[in-house]
């Protein structure tokens, strides 16, 4: 099929026209009493494929556009977008942006961020890498990473497996006369298979994300890594209510460490909506513990060159020696803070912690008697109070050995305590996400189960 | 005017498409190993204001449109969407949908028939009956009352939100049908402060009308008090216990226990697929006698309502447990078909670029005969949950989790103190055999609830009496 390679040419004319096309609509928004404006559109483009039993379930082709327009009168901010980024269209947005503006109050935090911030020069990160398979071989790849999953008779079922590819063209723009663009591929693999035995079904999956298709693990590898994190999951019990350590597996420490972000994000701080206000040179982490941000890592997944309003983005130190160092700022938060925005307007870019030592095996045999967690559900975080509560699923371990598989228990603590009880990391990094992470093993939290 | 005329009005007219143009496009899908295909055409738009600090800071416009494309053969599905609606881009999204199956040459289309749906909420713009002076001094008016209620109140954050959505959906089988489609809501939140300690609470609500609901029925008040109320609860609240207890769950919005544990395990699609907790088990008995939960599209006015779902059909009231034994599941088309019954107008989207797939409307239990008063009181030593953010589910393994964000302990049949919230799990197949009591106040919620399925959201509701089970694991931190 050459349909996939005229789309992408096509694609590429069209954005050559839609810098004029963004261009002229600053021009045109100024002229109809905007002070400031900023103009950020986006076009993702690709397909996904899943296979469930040995057969294509789904072909969905993805083409979305997204136009988004704020406008400032004075101190005043409008919003407005649409999913149509022809310049007739365009100049509706704009008006309706500029309407909206017309009713929402002065507020001196508000407007562009500094012009001096801008992201005048910035580095080539290689974001862009297209995989070039169509359809029908994603759907050879999507069948062959199943049937590895099923390949074991106690895998009775299959919820499928998927292989999606994405190319997004981004462009931002505002009345400083910054204009940055840059385009980036998102490729993934993922599986999730059902094991049955007398006790009931289990499922769980696994997956890998990746902008470079090279750097996607190998389809065997995850078909194999579902097939047996489903697997060890058959004959799961609960356990009786207790205080033990607890060590988290990678794609579960990263929502702890989410938990962190999210709470020394401007706009929780300046809110005061959040248990870290206030903690900037505070002790949040044990002395051995720093974090670091790291924009520019080439072909990451939180890679990019400038933030979401134009803001040059670069490396630096959030957390050192346990010392928190820095907020995570967008242009308003940090003036309604008395500081200045840390290029984190759309989010944090790749976290990094140092190296550890320990495999997850030493961590488990650390722990002692614990439960390695290996599935988090619910939302049962409070971001003002840092209490935390959420469904579980794992591990008991004993005498630093996994014992059997548990559910239906509750893990509780409290997320400024939690950070401090952070006993090690592993060097099991995980990086498909923003939060590059290994195993975190954490002390005593209360675990609660049904079990007499 | 009718639904269909809007729809064609808006959708169509534009780009000079009528309902020809629509067959030839289907036609162009059908054949070979194609079963079925549909269009389904969406105009969306939505306002945002919100008020932060005491000042209205923020205010979007947002306008969607599309279309999508689905063809469908046995259990494959092919599908592409575009945000241009004319005939080329149409056809082109065909060509792409169909390659899911071998091509042939293209049938002719069944001579087209209108369907039409409901009339459960009106086709009007929810926007206009209010100005934008009005809209912002509701906004103004809730964050003054709850500044007021107490000085203890730090933070008020507001929000109000519109919708209005046309859809139409086209056919293989010929069917054309039409849906115009307001929904608003409005939020409060709050923060509370007390020797250092903070607080939050929250309450909203919304539904399938215009912004005038909020002022006719003098809500505001109600909600910016509510929210105040709670996080002045919380700032007194203990540490949660932890262990297996006796819960009391509050009527209303706490029903998303039933979303949770039973609802999304009678999705059509997993249960087809045999990947629920729930498979192959209608007929048996998965909760205590008088236990009756139903999911009903049909209620005027609220939020988890459609007058025909995003296939095409009229929704209906599906009775999924009844006293005590499974009876249904929720359909959409094509899990349906697969299974050998037919849609119980569950087929729901996100929107133009998402697949629609089996999703609840308002999901509630029927009422018990206990007063509430009645159910606390049989309660030696227990937790009192009344309200609660949101849960999740496995569908496989059945274990379900809802968090609480107000509980009490209850001691020797009296509430005695409040507790931090905490998350609840269970056991889907398993929890409702354990209601002992079920109460006399059935209530739904107040038109807040959004559910996540796949990466895809959509309305819903959700409702209950108050219900004691006997057993569910509290995650507290108190040992």
């Amino acid at each position: 099929m050459s349909k996939h390679e005229t789309v992408t040419a096509a694609s590429t004319t069209e954005t050559k026209e839609i810098e004029e096309v963004i261009t002229d609509a600053i021009q045109y928004a100024k002229k109809h009493g905007a002070d400031h404006v900023e103009i950020s559109a986006r076009n993702d483009k690709g397909f996904s494929v899943s296979a469930r039993l040995g057969d294509i379930e789904t072909l969905e082709h993805h083409n979305q556009r997204a136009l988004a327009v704020t406008v400032y009168r004075g101190k005043a901010k409008g919003s407005a977008n649409c999913n149509d980024i022809r310049s007739s269209a365009i100049n509706d947005v704009i008006d309706a942006a500029l309407g909206m503006a017309s009713f929402t109050a002065e507020d001196e935090a508000s407007g562009l961020a500094d012009a001096e911030l801008m992201a005048t020069n910035y580095p080539e990160l290689d974001l862009d890498q297209p995989w070039g398979i169509q359809p029908d071989q994603a759907l050879q790849i999507a069948m062959q990473c199943e049937q590895t999953a099923r390949a074991d008779e106690r895998i009775v079922n299959s919820e499928g497996a998927s292989v999606s590819t994405i190319r997004s063209e981004a462009i931002y723009a505002n009345s400083h006369d910054f204009l940055g663009r840059y385009t980036s591929t998102r490729h993934s693999i993922s599986c999730s298979v059902v094991a049955a035995d007398k006790q009931g079904m289990q499922r769980d999956y696994w997956y890998s994300v990746a902008r470079d298709a090279d750097e996607l693990d190998a389809v065997d590898i995850i078909g194999l890594k579902a097939r047996e994190r489903t697997l060890r999951r058959l004959n799961a019990r609960s356990l009786s209510t207790c205080e033990v350590p607890v060590l988290f597996e990678p794609n579960v420490a990263r929502s702890i460490l989410g938990h962190f972000f999210s709470a020394i994000n401007g706009g929780s701080l300046y809110r005061d909506a959040s248990f870290l206000t206030d903690s900037l040179g505070q002790k949040i982490f044990p002395e051995w513990l720093s974090i670091s941000e790291d924009p520019h890592i080439k072909t990451a997944l939180a890679s990019s060159p400038f933030d979401a309003e134009g803001v040059r983005t670069q490396a630096r130190d959030i957390v050192s020696d346990g010392v928190l160092q820095g907020y995570i700022l967008a242009s308003y938060s940090a003036r309604k803070l008395g500081m200045t925005t840390t290029g984190n307007s759309g989010g944090i870019h790749n976290i990094r912690l140092p190296e550890s030592e320990y495999s997850q095996d030493d961590l488990i045999k650390q722990m002692g008697n614990g439960v390695l967690v290996t599935e988090l559900i619910g939302n049962g975080v409070n971001p003002v109070t840092g209490d935390y509560s959420r469904g579980a699923a794992g591990f008991w371990v004993e005498n630093g050995e996994i014992q059997y598989p548990v559910q239906e228990i509750t893990i509780a603590g409290n997320l400024k305590e939690m950070f401090q009880r952070i006993k090690a990391i592993g060097n099991d990094v995980d990086t498909c996400g923003g939060i590059h992470l290994g195993s975190m093993l954490m002390d005593q939290l209360t675990v609660a189960g049904s079990a007499e | 005017m009718e639904s269909i005329d809007v729809a064609r009005a808006q959708l169509l007219s534009p780009t000079g498409l009528v309902d020809e143009d629509l067959n030839k496009a289907l036609s162009t899908i059908l054949g070979g190993a194609i079963d079925t295909a549909d269009l389904y055409f969406q105009s969306q738009v939505r306002e945002a204001w919100s008020l932060d600090d005491g000042i209205i800071k923020d205010a979007s416009y947002s306008r969607q449109r599309g279309v999508g494309v689905r063809a469908i053969a046995g259990e494959k599905t092919g599908f592409a969407y575009s945000d241009d609606i004319e005939m080329s881009a149409l056809l082109e999204s065909a060509c792409a949908a169909r390659s899911i199956a071998k091509a042939s040459n293209s049938i002719v289309m069944p001579s087209q028939h209108i369907q039409t749906g409901r009339e459960l909420y009106s086709q009007d713009s929810p926007f206009a009956t209010l100005n934008e002076h009005q809209k912002m001094d509701l906004l103004r008016q809730a964050d003054e009352i709850a500044r007021q209620a107490d000085p203890r109140v730090k933070q008020v954050m507001v929000s109000l939100v519109g919708m209005h959505e046309v859809v139409l959906i086209a056919r293989s089988d010929g069917l054309l049908a039409a849906d115009v489609r307001p929904l608003v809501r409005f939020n409060i939140s709050v923060i509370a402060e007390q020797n250092g300690r903070r607080e939050q609470g929250s309450m909203g609500g919304g539904g399938r009308f215009d912004y005038q609901h909020f002022t006719d029925e003098n809500s505001i008040e109600g909600f910016a008090k509510e929210a105040v109320r709670q996080a002045l609860v919380n700032l007194e609240a203990k540490d949660a216990p932890a262990g297996k207890m006796t819960v009391v769950l509050g009527p209303g919005w706490p029903g998303v226990l039933l979303h949770e544990a039973v609802g999304h395990g009678l999705e059509g699609d997993f249960n087809r697929k045999e990947t629920s907790a729930f498979s192959g088990r209608i007929g048996e008995r998965v909760a205590s006698t008088g236990v009756t939960v139903v999911d009903d599209g049909t209620i005027e006015n609220r939020r988890g309502s459609l007058n025909l779902d995003d296939e095409g059909t009229p929704t209906q009231c599906t009775t999924l447990i009844e006293d005590g034994i499974l009876r249904g599941y929720m359909q959409d088309r094509l899990n349906a078909q697969l299974s050998g019954t037919v849609s119980t107008g569950n087929g729901r989207r996100e929107s133009y670029a998402h697949l629609p797939m089996p999703r609840m409307t308002n999901t509630y239990m029927l009422a018990g005969e206990h007063a509430p008063e009645d159910i606390i009181a049989s309660v030696d030593h227990g937790f009192y949950a009344v309200n609660f953010g949101g849960g999740q589910v496995d569908i496989t393994s059945g274990k379900f989790v809802f968090s609480a964000s107000e509980a009490y302990m209850i001691e020797n049949g009296k509430i005695t103190y409040p507790v931090k919230g905490a998350t609840l799990i269970g056991d889907g197949p398993d929890v409702l055999t354990r209601v002992s009591m079920i109460g006399n106040d059935l209530e739904l919620d107040s038109g807040i609830g959004t559910c996540g399925k796949e990466g895809q959201s959509v309305p819903v509701g959700v409702g209950q009496p108050t219900l004691k089970v006997d057993g569910i694991t509290v995650g507290g931190t108190q040992a």
